[in-house]
Order: C-alpha cells, then structure tokens, then sequence
C-alpha cells in the first residue's frame, strides 16, 4: 500500500455555479488501475462521485476519461503509470457535462446513427453464411475492435470547432461497412461522409490515433474512405 | 412520466437485443437498460458461440451437439428445450452473419470454427471444432451487429433507465417502473407484453469475471414479485479467471492448445480428466484446481496456478487470442508469449435463473404452468437448456437464440394479448424503495456490506460447499440484510445518482443470494457446478429435480424439488443420466 493523490474535475450543474477540482489522497494497491483508485474514493470516501464504469477490462467504453490530460480508459491503466502526485482526472473534452465525469454521449451516438452502422445488401442472403476469404475479412482490420469509448472523437480539434463532424469513431464505423466484402451501402452512405461535416472535415491531426485505448487507426480509415470516394466519383 | 408501448424489454444483451430486432420489425417496442446498449456484458465474451455447422469438423451434427450439452448439464437440462436450441443454433448464427455481423472465417470463406470445452463428436470420442468466432471478440461483435439492426429497425431505446420493480398483478405482467439515472425520477413503462433479458449476477462473488452492472436486478425483482426462480444453487466458476481480479482468459486459451500447471510445473488435469485433460468441462476443471490449491499445489502454495500459451507463439497469440494478450499485460504485468498467466476460478455465468418454458413463458411452478405477458431469455432465465453446469459458447448461442424465440413468440401472442390496466399502486415499490434509500442516514457503507458479502460468498457458497459453511453463510446474508437497513447513501441529488443506484443494487445482491445459498444447502448432492464435500455423489433418486425458491413474506425462503426434468427430446429419445467422465 501506498498513498497517492487524486485531483479530480467535480461538477453538479444542478448545484453548482461552476466546476471545480476536489483532492483526494488515499492508499491504493500496487497492482490498482485508475478505476479501482476512483471506486475506492467513491465506496469509502465521497459517494457522491459520479463516474461510468461496467466491464472494468476495458471492452464495454464506459469509462473513457481524460487522465493527465489524455484521453484514455480509467479501467485499463494502472496507477503506477502516473508516478508523479496529483493524477489529474477530467471528463472527456467536447461534451457537456452531465455530473462530474459523465458526460452527454448522446451527440456522438447520433452521428454514429448518421453512417447507417449496419450491413446494407438487399440480395437475398444464400441458405448458409455468404462467402468471405480470411484476406477479404482482414480488409476491415481492427474496426470491427471499436468499443465506442469516444476517446478519439473527444480528442479531435476539427470535433470541438464543428459540432456536426461525423468524427473519427462514426468513420471508423463507416469505414468498417464499407470495407466488408458483403455491404453494397457505399452510395447510401456516401450523402452522411462527402461534405464539410464528414469525411472532409478530417485534418489529420491524429490525435484519434494516439487517443484510442485500442490502438485503432482512425486516421487512416478516413484516408483509406476519402481515396475511395474520390475513385469512384471521378 | 407514463410510457406506453406493445412490448417491454428490460436489458440491451444478447437476449433483450435480439428479440428487438424480431419484435420492432412489426411492433412498438421499448428496450431500457442501465448501461448504453452496447455496453452490457455480453460484448465481453469472448471465445465464441456454439452451432454444428460442420464449417471444420465435418461430421458435427446437432445429435452430438445435445449430447454434449446434456451430459455437460449432469443431466439436470431440460432435453427438449435442448434439442430445440441445438437444431436451431445453425440458423442462429447464419441469421447473425447475414446481419453482417464479422467472423473469423476458414481458408474457403466459412465461418472458422474452434474446440471448446466438453464439446465433442461421436458422442465424446474427440474434441470438436464447434465455436463460431471472431478473434476473442466474440460477443463484442456479435451485440455491435445487434444493436445496429436494432437502429435499422427502428426500436426504441431508454439508455441509462434503471428498472426498479416489475408490475405484476393476478398471474400477468403490465410493466416496469425505472429510474431515469440522468435526469432522476420514476418512469413507468407498461405494454402488452414484458419481457426480462438482465442477465447475470457474478457480482454477488468476490473474484468474478463479471461486469459491475451484472447485479442480477431482474431476480430479486422477480422474487419480489411473488414469483420463483429456479435451480439458483448452480453458479459456473470459470476455472481461468486472472488471479486476484477474476477478469477472464477465454477458455478458447484451452481450445487453442493451452496448459494448466501446477506448483509442480505439471499438468494436472491428467489426473483428473484423462482424455478431454484441460478441456474437460468448466466445473470438472474448477474443481481440479480448487482441489489442486486446497491441497497446497498451487505456485509457491499460493492460491493460484498458471495457464501457459506461451508455446502457441506470438503469431497464433495475435491472430487468435490477441485481447487475451492485452488483458494478461494490463491486469497481470505477465507477457503470455514469454511466460505462464496466474489464473484462479472465477464466478462466472448463473445457470440458475427465472422459470420459463422454451416458448420463454414464465412460469410459476412445477407443473410448468404460464404467467401471462411475461418473458425471460438470455441469462437470467433457466429454461433449462445448461442444467447444473453450462458448456462454453453455449450462453451466446442461448442470448441469441432464446432472444430470438422470445420475440417470435411476443409477436404472435401479441393478436391475442390486449393492454392491460395500469393498477393504482402501480409506482408504490418502487417510490418506496428510493425513498427509503435515500433517506438512509445509517452508520453502514453500502460498499463494506457488498465486500462482505462477496467475500463470504465465495469462501462458504463457492467452488466447494459443506452444510457447516452454507449453514453460516445463511446467517451472515441475514445479519447483512438486517445491516442493510443502516446503510448511509451519501449523495442526495436526483441527477446521476450512482451512489443511491449502487445501493439498491446492494439489495438485490442480498435478495437473491439467499436463494443461492438456501439451494446449495438444501440441495444435499453434488452435480454440475455445485460440489457438496459432505455429498460428494449426485443423487438422482432424490435429486433429479429442478429447484423453486419462493421468497415467503416473512423472509423466509421455501423450496421445493418438485419440478421434473424433462429426459426426452421433442423428437430425439433422450440421453439416460449416466455417470459424468470425461
Ligand atoms: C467475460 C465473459 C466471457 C464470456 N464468454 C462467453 C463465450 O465465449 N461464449 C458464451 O457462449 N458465453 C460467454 N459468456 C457468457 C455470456 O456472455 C452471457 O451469458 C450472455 O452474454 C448474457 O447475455 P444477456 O443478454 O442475457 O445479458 P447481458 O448481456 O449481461 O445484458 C444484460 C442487460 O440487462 C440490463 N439490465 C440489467 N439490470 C437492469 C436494470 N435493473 N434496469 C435496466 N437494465 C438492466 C443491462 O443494462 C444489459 O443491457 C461470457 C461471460 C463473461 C462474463
Ligand atoms: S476508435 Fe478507439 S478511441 Fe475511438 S471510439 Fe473506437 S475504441 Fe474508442
Ligand atoms: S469499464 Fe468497460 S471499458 Fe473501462
């Protein structure tokens, strides 16, 4: 056991003016992740620390957070990666707040809705599985890994300027129809991603990259979607 | 707030998804969930769904994959309910791919397909090839598909609403009242039909390799509700859970060609399971384990032992098992290409659950006899398709299937079932219930009850039981539920109010452990997941049974093994019970 101090963003709009930080100094285990430090304070020091968390091995998304100022998940990173007091713990940037920690996912589920996330082909489907190569499945990489934490999306500049940015979880999530040999939806999708608020929005910051917990690419997603788009229109 | 739709659907899993997907297609359907939808647990499996479709070994057929299931169940599973999920399981997982959802695939373009547990051919001659996959993202990308055909389909989705209580009146369910975890404040939502997908209840454990949120809600608001639950007793400890946290290594690390070793740097299951060794079924190889650690060797005497891949290569790790890899790295500090993974058993899946028919009728008592406009699939049913103990990949295939027959039933009884009327006290538990909690002011902290509870429950109620531990642990859930009363919520805000949630929580944890721990004491056998070491021997003259468990209004619980287990198929002969090796 050994002690560590937490500075932690605390915001009630229903109660306070304006946000403030709150410090907080316990012991924690060797082997505590960022999420098990934030379950101590909140199980046995201030219950009214309001945080998601579900899966705690980083595969559900609930509990990205900006740690140091870096977007990441809580429940992945072990306290001994921050040797140096205070850790500094924020909401995920871009959103609103709704308590603390919680922020209002809801904009970022509905640009995801915007791609229509789902497999388009009205063909008929064969009596057994339709056919996919092992290469032809690699094509959509590791998009298929998103677990919708919104690291990335809450890290990209062109997001925080333009609220109506796709962003580079919902491309990823374009990207991933697109690229599966059995989706015929790329005209269906191509009104959401080829205009100002999609595809081309994308300055290659690569923030998304070094933000997501996953080690997905949006980045070159969007790349990989912007070459298409323009090979098949011209 | 009053919120009237066709069909109700409490939990956004496997199970509560995919009737969705079947109901909002020709209905008005509302899901409610605590977590986003894409959150729930079932996005957490990872080794695979089960279906015999043949893709890698050739000769698999559905006969194999019942007898498989029913002799995993120690015979206790219901054998036509079984031959229906098992005949259904092809068509299941083909609908799935034909949603889109992205598999792991052969050289020919199949749906690849891995050995799994207990699964086998020719009636247990050798290991199948059985398990649907993608990677060990298995139901990551199974629940991702589902979820976005219900976006396609237009259901309707209450994210964040916590289901508090079920209204239940002479024998029909109406609805559900939530609390609206956002903003705060009670919702009602009611329909003409109700069903529960919640899941399970590893939180009641101390090591589990379940989610925060799988607080088993849907059992104790069952119970509540007057109704049973049945076969509680039986918990699946997951012999590969990472030491100390219970997070899980997939089983598919045994498929793959995994070890396990002991102090000894020997692998053990030799003796214990000779022919099937570590992929002999979850409570055989729990059990040798326990034993293993019991009998002092584990590594260095400790409570542990190792699972080792490392000979499986860096390649096979990545392309296989690569989150695996990452979580050994994240939660251990163990690198699996270069050294073995510290592992315990880990409280995992909950065979026990509500009654209901294979049509997912609840129902009410031994003679099977059918609630009205009430529902149950996924795990927190017990239909009874695992018995006394579950066979890896056969709860997605269980989520996905009985989802899916779940929702074809609502679709066809909702032409006869008409709106019911809300009673006058519709709202009474529930406004009852939040007020009580928040006014509680009591010296207690809600999280020091819970750690005492998952300690006790996985010490006395565990992997192995005695009456001496059951008889104590019975005690110590009622001095806790008496504790409960004191407990102190600190948060009195209505905006995201986890601290008041975790404490209602809390109380379905004590609710429904009682049932687990009066069941394992009463039930004086040793079958499946449950191992009595003063009853080392299944009993089937006595025992045969499936267990209710009632909720007396004085606290107490009654039970009864009454309900008999169904030992034929609808069209298949049966397998007779037989001694369980392996
Ligand atoms: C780590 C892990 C790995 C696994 N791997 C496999 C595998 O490889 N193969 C396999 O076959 N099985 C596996 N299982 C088991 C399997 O994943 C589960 O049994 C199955 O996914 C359960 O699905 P479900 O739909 O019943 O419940 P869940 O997916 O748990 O969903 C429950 C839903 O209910 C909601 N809910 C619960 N209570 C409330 C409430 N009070 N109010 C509102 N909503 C509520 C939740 O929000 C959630 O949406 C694994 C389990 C774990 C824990
Ligand atoms: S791409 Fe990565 S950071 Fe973005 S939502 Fe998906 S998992 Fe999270
Ligand atoms: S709690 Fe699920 S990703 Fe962290």
């Amino acid at each position: 056991m050994s002690q560590r101090t937490f500075k932690i963003f605390r915001y009630n709009p229903e109660t306070d003016k304006k946000p403030s930080y709150k410090t907080y100094t316990i012991e924690v285990e060797p082997s505590w992740t960022i999420l098990d430090a934030l379950n101590e304070i909140k199980w046995y020091h201030d219950g009214s620390l309001t945080y998601r968390r579900s899966c705690r091995h980083g595969i559900c998304g609930s509990c990205a957070m900006q740690i140091n100022g870096l977007n990441d998940l809580s429940c992945e990173l072990q306290i001994s990666n921050y040797p140096k007091d205070p850790i500094v713990i924020d909401p995920l940037p871009g959103f609103e707040i709704y308590k603390d920690l919680a922020v209002n996912m809801e904009p970022f589920y509905a640009a995801l809705k915007r791609v229509k996330p789902w497999l388009i082909n009205d063909n008929p489907p064969p009596g057994s599985e339709r056919l996919q190569s092992p290469e032809e499945f690699k094509l959509m990489g590791d998009s298929i890994a998103c677990i919708l934490c919104a690291a990335c999306t809450s890290s990209c500049p062109s997001f925080w300027t333009d609220e109506d940015y796709l962003g580079p979880a919902a491309l990823l999530k374009a990207f991933r129809y697109t690229f599966d040999t059995r989706d015929e939806g790329f005209e269906d999708r191509l009104e959401a991603l080829d205009n100002k608020h999609g595809l081309w929005r994308c300055h290659k910051i690569t923030n998304c990259f070094t933000a997501c917990p996953k080690n997905l690419n949006p980045t070159e997603a969007i790349s990989k979607l912007q070459r298409k788009v323009v090979s098949e229109k011209w | 707030m009053i919120h009237r739709h066709d069909v109700i659907i409490v939990g956004a899993g496997l199970a509560g998804s995919r009737a969705a997907v079947e109901i909002g297609q020709t209905a008005n359907v509302a899901v409610l969930s605590k977590v986003y939808p894409s959150r729930s647990h079932s996005g957490a499996a990872q080794g695979g769904v089960a279906a015999s479709l043949a893709n890698e070994s050739k000769t698999d057929r559905w006969e194999y994959h019942m007898y498989d299931t029913v002799k995993g169940s120690d015979y206790l599973g219901d054998q036509d309910a079984i031959e229906l999920m098992v005949r259904e399981a092809p068509e299941t997982v083909i609908e799935m791919e034909h949603w889109g959802c992205p598999f792991s695939r052969t050289p020919e373009g199949l749906i690849a397909q891995r050995k799994f547990g207990g699964h086998t051919l020719d009636y247990g001659k050798e290991a199948a090839l059985r398990s649907c996959y993608s990677y060990d993202y298995t139901g990551h990308v199974l629940l991702h598909t589902l979820h976005e055909q219900c976006l396609k389909h237009g259901v309707h989705f209450y994210s964040e609403f916590q289901v508090l209580s079920l209204i239940f009146r002479d024998n029909r369910a109406i609805g559900v009242v939530a609390w609206d975890i956002v903003n705060g404040g009670l919702h009602t939502f009611y329909g003409r039909a109700v069903m529960f997908g919640t899941g399970g209840y590893g939180r009641a454990f101390k090591i589990t390799s379940n989610a925060h949120a799988n607080t088993g809600d849907g059992l104790s608001q069952v119970i509540r509700a007057g109704l049973p639950v049945q076969d509680m007793e039986f918990v699946q400890f997951h012999p590969t859970g990472l030491w100390k946290s219970g997070i899980l290594v997939t089983e598919g690390a045994r498929g793959e060609g995994g070890y396990l070793l002991n102090g000894e740097k020997r692998r053990f299951m030799e003796d214990y399971a000779p022919t099937l060794m570590e992929l002999a079924p979850r409570d055989v190889v729990a059990r040798s384990m326990q034993t293993e650690i019991d009998e002092g060797r584990g590594i260095d005497g400790k409570n542990y032992v190792f699972i080792d891949v490392s000979h499986l290569g860096e390649a096979k790790l990545k392309e296989r098992l690569p989150q695996i890899t990452e979580l050994a790295m994240n939660f251990a500090g163990v690198d699996p290409v270069k050294e073995p993974i510290p592992i315990q058993p880990t409280a995992h899946y909950s065979m026990g659950g509500i009654p209901a028919n294979a049509n997912c009728r609840v129902t009410y008592d031994a003679k099977r006899s059918e609630t009205v406009g009430f529902y149950a699939g996924g795990e927190c049913s017990c239909i009874s398709v695992h018995g006394a103990n579950r066979l890896g990949t056969n709860s997605l295939l269980e989520a996905l299937l009985f989802g899916r027959r779940a929702g074809k039933q609502i679709v066809e009884d909702l032409s006869h079932l008409e709106f019911p009327e809300l009673p006058a006290d519709y709202e009474d538990a529930a406004t009852e219930e939040v007020e009580r909690t928040m006014a509680k002011d009591g010296e207690e902290k809600a999280a020091t009850l819970r750690a005492e509870l998952q300690e006790t429950m996985m010490m006395d109620c565990g992997v192995f039981r005695s009456r001496g531990q059951l008889e104590k642990q019975r005690d110590k859930v009622e001095e806790l539920e008496e504790r409960y009363k004191n407990i102190r919520v600190e948060d009195k805000g209505t905006r995201f109010n986890t601290d008041m949630l975790e404490a209602i929580e809390l109380g379905h944890l004590i609710e429904f452990s009682g049932a687990i721990v009066e069941g394992a004491l009463q039930r004086e056998e040793s079958r499946g997941g449950h191992a009595r070491k003063d009853f080392p021997k299944r009993d089937d003259v006595k025992f045969l049974k499936h267990t209710l468990a009632w909720r007396e209004p004085n606290g107490k619980w009654k039970l009864t093994f009454e309900k008999d287990v169904v030992l034929k198929g609808i069209t298949h002969p049966g397998f007779e019970p037989k001694e369980r090796v392996y």
